[in-house]
C-alpha cells in the first residue's frame, strides 16, 4: 500500500507556484462569518452615538472655551474669539476659586474619608453577623445607592428639616436647619451615606478573596485580629483601596445632586464645581465661560481617569 | 506556651463590653442608613405626613391626590418615553458593537475600547452639560424627550459595550461554529443562536441602562423646558422647590411610585441573573 | 466517493505563525483517519481547514472530488464535532439534532421524526426534552454526534471526540465511536493527543509535528516501524529505548557498538550501506526488551534500579553503560532492585536511526525518509 508524506523542506511560494497552487491572501477568522464589512456595519450605529455625544462634545469645549458665547445678545450671534481670556477670567475669579475649594473637600469628605470608611467599616464588621442581619444591612446600604438621585435628595430635606425634621427631632436641636447653617457638613454626610454602597460591595469582595488558610496561618501563629488586618488582610487589599479611591473620587467631583439639595446655597457656600458650572453657564448664561471650566473638569477628570487605568494595568499584570 | 487561666472576671466584662460596644455601633449605622429611607416607607401612607418619620394613620388618600395633579402622571409616562427609549437604544446598538468587536479582528479594537472606555467616564454629564446644551440648541433638539434619550443611550454605551463584550468573549466559539458548518447563514447564526445565549447579558444590561436613564436628572434638567415633557425626576425637584410649603402628600406618594420601579428592577436582576459589579456598572 | 485530497495545504496567520505547511495528504472514502500530535502540531488547525473555519493560505483541497478550498464553511457537506460537543443550550436534545435540518429547510413535522430516529439509532430516545445541562458528559457526546449524522454529511470530523469525557468513560466511548463509524461508513477524520487513542481506533493515522506531517500510515506500521526519532518518541505507551550507538565493522558485516559492549545490527538494518563510525541510535521498545537474570550473549549488562508494576505486567529499568534501559517483564518474573540484569533487544523489532538527521535505516536501498512514496509493509 503505498502511501505520501508531507516533503521534507518547507514548500516556498515558488515551489507552490510551481506545483500550481495559488496563494490567497488571509482573511476574517470569525465564528459566524460576518465578515468585515457587516462588522463595521454593526459597530457604526454605537459610534455614532457616541461621537455625536461624548467626543464631539468633548473637543467643542476647546473650541468654545475661547470664544465669548452667550445663550443670548450679540455675543449668541457672533461669537468673538477670545484666547484665554476665560481661563483667565476663572483662574482670577474668587468664586471659582470658592467652587474648586469646596469641591475638593466634598471629594476628600465624603469619597477618600467618607465613602472609604464607611464601606470599609461596613464590609468588615458584616462578616461576623448573622446571616439575617447582615443581609439587612447591606439592603439598607445599597437602596441608599440606587434610589433616584431627586428621591433621596428630599429624603435628606425632610430628614434635615428645621422643625419637623427627624434628625433634628433625635438630636433634640429643633430650629436648627443644618442646610443653610451647615451646608458643606450636610451635603459630605449626604453623599457619604448615599455612595458607601459601592465600597462596600468592592471590600466584601475583595475580604472574600483573601485566601482564609493565610488568616489561619496567622491566627494560629498567636496574631490578634489588628495584627491579622495588618500582616495578611491589608496587602491584600491595599492595591483595591487605591484604585476604589480614585474611581469613586472622579465620581464624587463630577456629582451634581449638590444641587438638589442645596442649589449650591446659601450664598455660594456649597457651590461645588459641577453647580457652578450650571451656575454660571446655563443660568446665567455665559456659555464660553462655563465652557472653559468645563474644559477644566475634563482635564481633571482626564487625569484622575488615567491614573486609575493605569493602576488597573499595573494590577493586572 | 503560656499558661491559659480560667477566664478571670475582667477578661469576661471586657469581652462583653466589647460585644455590646459592637452591637451598638451596627446599630448607629443601621439606624444611620436607615432613618431617611423609612420616611419613604411610611410617609405616602400617612393621613398627616409631616416631614418627620413617624407611624402613620394608614390611608390611601394620597396616592388619590397624586392622580389627580396633571404632571405627576404624566412625568412617569414622560420617564417610561425616555428611560425605555434609551434603553433600547443602549442594549441594541451595544450589542451589535460588542458582538462584531468581541468575534471580528476589526483594525485599532483594542485601542478603540480602551478609548471608549476613558472617554465615558471622563466625559460625564456636568463636564459636558454645557456642549451638550449648545449641540442639541443647535440640532433643535432641545425640549425634545428623543433629544434626552439620544444623550443618555451615548453616555451609557461605551460602558455597556465593554460589559457586553467581556460577555461575549466569554461564550465559546464553538456555537456560532457548529452551527456556521451545518449550513446557518450569519444571520442564521445570529438570530437562532448567538441571541439567545446572550440573553443574560442583554437583560443585565437592559435593566442597568433603564435604571441609569430612569434616575436621571440632570440631562432632562438642562434639555427639556416643558414641564409636560419633563420625567419624573425633573417634576419631583420642582415639587419641593417651586411654590412656597412643601406638598407632602403629593411629594411622598409621588417620590414611592418613583422610586419602586428601580427598586422591583434591582431586584428582578439580582435574583434571575446575579449582579454582578465590575467597578463602574452603576455610576 | 467522499474522500480528502489535499496539495500543499498552507495556513499560516497574519503574524507569520504557519500551522499547517505545505500538507499533502490523501484520505480514502470511508476511512477512520486520525491526526495525532503534541499540542501545537497544527492538527486541530487542519481539521478546521478541512471544515472551512480556517482559510487556508495556500494549497488545495478536494472534499469527493470537489475543490472546496475557498467554499464557505456550509457548503462542503462536512459536519463537525467539537471538543466541548457544542450542543446549544436553549434547545432541548431534540431542537439540537433537528437543528441541521432546520437549516436545510426541511418542515418541523418531518424533522422531528427524523433527530428521533438518529436518536434512537444511538440509545437517546428518553432524553429528546431534556436540555444539554442536564445531561451527562457521555450523553452530551452523543446528542452531539446525533446531530452530525442527521446532517448526513460526506465527511465528519471530531475534535478531540474524548478528551472531555473521564477515563473510564473514555475506553467505553472509544469502542463505541469505532464500531458506529464502521457501520455508518462515512469518511471520518479525528483529531487527538492521545497517541494510544489514535493507535486503537483509526484504521490510518497522521503524526504531526510543527505543522508538517512527519509519518502517514496504519497504527501497526507506525507503532512497528516509525520511520523517524520524532514518531519513535511520541508512539508508545512506555517510550522506545534509544541507545546511541557506534556502527563498526561495515566490512565483514556491520554490527553496533554501544560503549563497549557489542550488538549485532537489528533485522531492519541489515545489509544497508552504512560507514564505520557512523553514530546511530538503537530503538527499541521495552516490550520487545527481553531481560534476563542470566548472562545472555549479544545483551547488555547492568543492574535494576527500578521496578514499576503496571498490573499483569512490570516496568523494569536497568541501568547500564551510564544510560537506562527499559524493558517490559510479565507478572511473576520481575528481578530484584540492585540485582545484575542483561537486556536483549529483540533481534527482528529493533531499529536503526541514523543521528544526523534521526531518520530510520530501513531494509531499502537507502535510509527511508519522509520524501519517498514507498511501501513500508515489505
Amino acid at each position: 500500500m503505498a502511501q505520501t508524506t508531507s516533503a521534507a523542506p518547507d514548500p516556498g511560494p515558488a515551489q507552490l507556484a510551481a506545483r500550481g497552487v495559488g496563494v490567497r491572501y488571509d482573511d476574517d477568522t470569525d465564528a459566524a462569518g460576518l465578515g468585515r464589512v457587516r462588522a463595521t456595519a454593526f459597530v457604526v450605529p454605537a459610534l455614532l452615538l457616541v461621537g455625536a455625544f461624548l467626543v464631539f462634545p468633548a473637543l467643542w469645549t476647546l473650541y468654545l472655551g475661547v470664544t465669548d458665547y452667550r445663550l443670548t445678545g450679540i455675543a449668541a450671534a457672533h461669537p468673538q474669539f477670545v484666547g484665554v481670556q476665560n481661563y483667565a477670567t476663572a483662574i482670577g475669579n474668587p468664586q471659582f476659586r470658592n467652587s474648586l475649594w469646596l469641591t475638593i473637600l466634598f471629594v476628600l469628605g465624603s469619597a477618600v474619608i467618607g465613602q472609604t470608611v464607611m464601606g470599609f467599616g461596613i464590609a468588615w464588621t458584616v462578616r461576623s453577623v448573622p446571616k439575617l442581619v447582615r443581609s439587612a444591612i447591606e439592603t439598607l446600604v445599597l437602596l441608599a445607592w440606587i434610589l433616584p438621585s431627586s428621591v433621596v435628595a428630599f429624603l435628606w430635606i425632610a430628614y434635615l428639616g428645621r422643625e419637623n425634621g427627624t434628625l433634628n427631632m433625635i438630636l433634640n436641636t429643633q430650629g436648627t436647619d443644618w442646610l443653610l447653617a451647615h451646608p458643606m457638613p450636610s451635603i459630605i454626610v449626604f453623599n457619604t451615606w448615599r455612595g458607601a454602597a459601592f465600597s462596600m460591595l468592592l471590600f466584601s469582595a475583595a475580604l472574600n478573596a483573601v485566601p482564609p488558610s493565610q488568616l489561619e496561618t496567622a491566627r494560629l501563629a498567636g496574631a490578634s485580629t489588628l495584627q491579622q488586618f495588618r500582616d495578611v488582610v491589608f496587602p491584600h487589599i491595599r492595591g483595591h483601596v487605591l484604585t476604589n479611591t480614585l474611581l469613586i473620587s472622579l465620581w464624587t467631583f463630577n456629582d451634581f445632586s449638590p444641587y438638589l439639595l442645596t442649589a449650591g446655597g446659601p450664598n455660594h457656600a456649597s457651590e461645588t464645581l459641577p453647580v457652578y458650572i450650571y451656575n454660571s453657564a446655563l443660568y446665567a448664561g455665559q456659555l464660553g465661560y462655563g465652557s472653559a471650566i468645563s474644559l477644566i473638569m475634563l482635564v481633571i477628570n482626564l487625569m484622575i481617569a488615567l491614573f486609575y487605568l493605569r493602576l488597573l494595568k499595573e494590577r493586572r499584570t | 506556651m503560656s499558661e491559659k487561666a480560667a477566664p478571670a472576671p475582667d477578661n469576661l466584662v471586657a469581652a462583653v463590653v466589647r460585644r455590646v460596644l459592637f452591637y451598638a455601633l451596627m446599630t448607629l449605622v443601621a439606624a444611620f442608613f436607615a432613618l431617611p429611607l423609612l420616611w419613604l416607607v411610611f410617609t405616602p401612607f400617612d393621613r398627616h405626613p409631616s416631614l418627620s418619620v413617624k407611624l402613620p394613620e394608614f390611608t390611601l388618600d394620597n396616592f388619590r391626590m397624586l392622580l389627580q395633579n396633571p404632571y405627576a402622571l404624566s412625568s412617569l409616562k414622560n420617564s417610561v418615553f425616555i428611560a425605555g427609549g434609551a434603553m433600547v437604544m443602549v442594549v441594541v446598538f451595544a450589542a451589535l458593537a460588542a458582538y462584531a468587536l468581541s468575534r471580528v479582528r476589526i483594525p485599532g479594537r483594542d485601542a478603540l475600547l480602551y478609548g471608549l472606555l476613558l472617554l465615558s467616564s471622563i466625559v460625564t454629564g456636568t463636564a459636558a452639560m454645557v456642549p451638550i446644551f449648545l449641540l442639541m440648541f443647535q440640532l433643535n433638539l432641545i425640549d425634545s424627550r428623543t433629544g434626552v434619550s439620544l444623550v443618555l443611550a451615548g453616555g451609557l454605551l461605551p460602558a455597556a459595550i465593554f460589559i457586553l463584550k467581556d460577555f461575549m468573549d466569554a461564550t465559546p466559539r464553538s456555537y456560532e461554529e457548529s452551527a456556521r458548518v451545518f449550513g446557518a447563514s450569519p444571520l442564521q447564526v445570529l438570530r437562532h443562536i448567538v441571541l439567545p445565549i446572550a440573553r443574560p447579558g442583554l437583560a443585565t444590561i437592559a435593566v442597568w441602562a433603564l435604571v441609569n436613564a430612569w434616575g436621571d436628572f440632570l440631562i432632562a434638567f438642562i434639555l427639556l423646558r416643558d414641564p409636560d415633557k419633563s420625567p419624573a425626576g425633573v417634576v419631583m425637584y420642582t415639587f419641593y422647590t417651586e411654590g412656597g410649603q412643601a406638598n407632602l402628600p403629593l411629594i411622598s406618594a409621588f417620590s414611592l411610585l418613583y422610586a419602586i420601579p428601580v427598586v422591583a428592577m434591582y431586584l428582578f436582576v439580582s435574583r434571575r441573573y446575579g449582579f454582578r459589579f465590575h467597578g463602574g456598572i452603576k455610576g | 466517493m467522499a474522500s480528502i485530497e489535499m496539495q500543499g495545504l498552507t495556513k499560516t496567520y497574519p503574524g507569520g505563525v504557519t500551522a499547517v505547511n505545505g500538507l499533502d495528504l490523501t484520505i480514502a472514502d470511508g476511512e477512520f483517519f486520525a491526526l495525532l500530535g503534541p499540542s501545537g502540531c497544527g492538527k486541530t488547525t487542519l481539521l478546521r481547514t478541512i471544515a472551512g473555519l480556517e482559510r487556508a493560505t495556500a494549497g488545495t483541497l478536494l472534499l469527493g472530488g470537489r475543490d472546496v478550498t475557498t467554499a464557505t464553511p456550509g457548503k462542503r457537506d462536512v459536519a463537525m464535532v467539537f471538543q466541548d460537543y457544542a450542543l446549544f443550550p436553549h434547545m432541548n436534545v431534540q431542537d439540537n439534532i433537528a437543528y441541521p435540518l432546520r437549516i436545510q429547510k426541511m418542515a418541523l413535522g418531518e424533522r422531528q421524526a427524523k433527530a428521533l430516529e438518529t436518536a434512537e439509532g444511538l440509545g437517546l430516545e428518553a432524553l429528546m426534552d431534556r436540555r444539554p445541562g442536564q445531561l451527562s458528559g457521555g450523553q452530551q457526546q452523543r446528542v452531539a454526534l446525533a446531530r452530525a449524522i442527521a446532517y448526513r454529511p460526506q465527511v465528519f470530523l471530531f475534535d478531540e471526540p474524548l478528551s472531555n469525557l473521564d477515563a473510564r468513560l473514555r475506553l467505553e466511548a472509544r469502542t463505541f465511536l469505532k464500531r458506529l463509524q464502521g457501520e455508518l461508513g462515512v469518511t471520518t477524520v479525528f483529531v487527538t493527543h492521545d497517541q494510544a487513542e489514535a493507535l486503537a481506533m483509526a484504521d490510518r493515522m497522521a503524526v504531526m509535528e510543527s505543522g508538517r506531517i512527519r509519518q502517514v500510515g496504519t497504527p501497526s506500521d507506525i507503532f512497528h516501524r516509525p520511520i523517524n526519532v520524532f514518531v519513535a518518541n511520541f508512539i508508545g505507551s512506555t517510550p522506545m529505548n534509544l541507545l546511541p550507538a557506534v556502527v563498526a565493522g561495515a566490512a565483514q558485516g556491520a554490527h553496533l557498538m554501544l560503549g563497549n559492549e557489542r550488538l549485532p545490527m537489528p533485522a531492519t538494518a541489515a545489509g544497508l550501506l552504512l560507514d564505520d563510525g557512523e553514530e546511530v541510535l538503537l530503538g527499541s521498545r521495552p516490550e520487545y526488551t527481553d531481560l534476563s537474570i542470566e548472562v545472555r550473549p549479544d545483551s547488555l549488562g547492568g543492574r535494576v534500579v527500578v521496578v514499576e508494576n503496571l498490573g499483569a505486567t512490570a516496568l523494569v529499568s536497568v541501568e547500564t553503560g551510564g544510560q537506562i534501559v527499559k524493558a517490559v517483564v510479565p507478572e511473576g518474573e520481575e528481578p530484584r532492585i540492585g540485582e545484575p540484569a542483561w537486556m536483549t533487544p529483540q533481534h527482528h523489532r529493533a531499529l536503526v536511526y541514523r543521528q544526523v538527521d534521526g531518520l530510520l535505516v530501513a531494509r531499502n536501498k537507502e535510509p527511508a525518509d519522509d520524501t519517498r512514496t514507498e511501501s513500508l509493509t515489505a
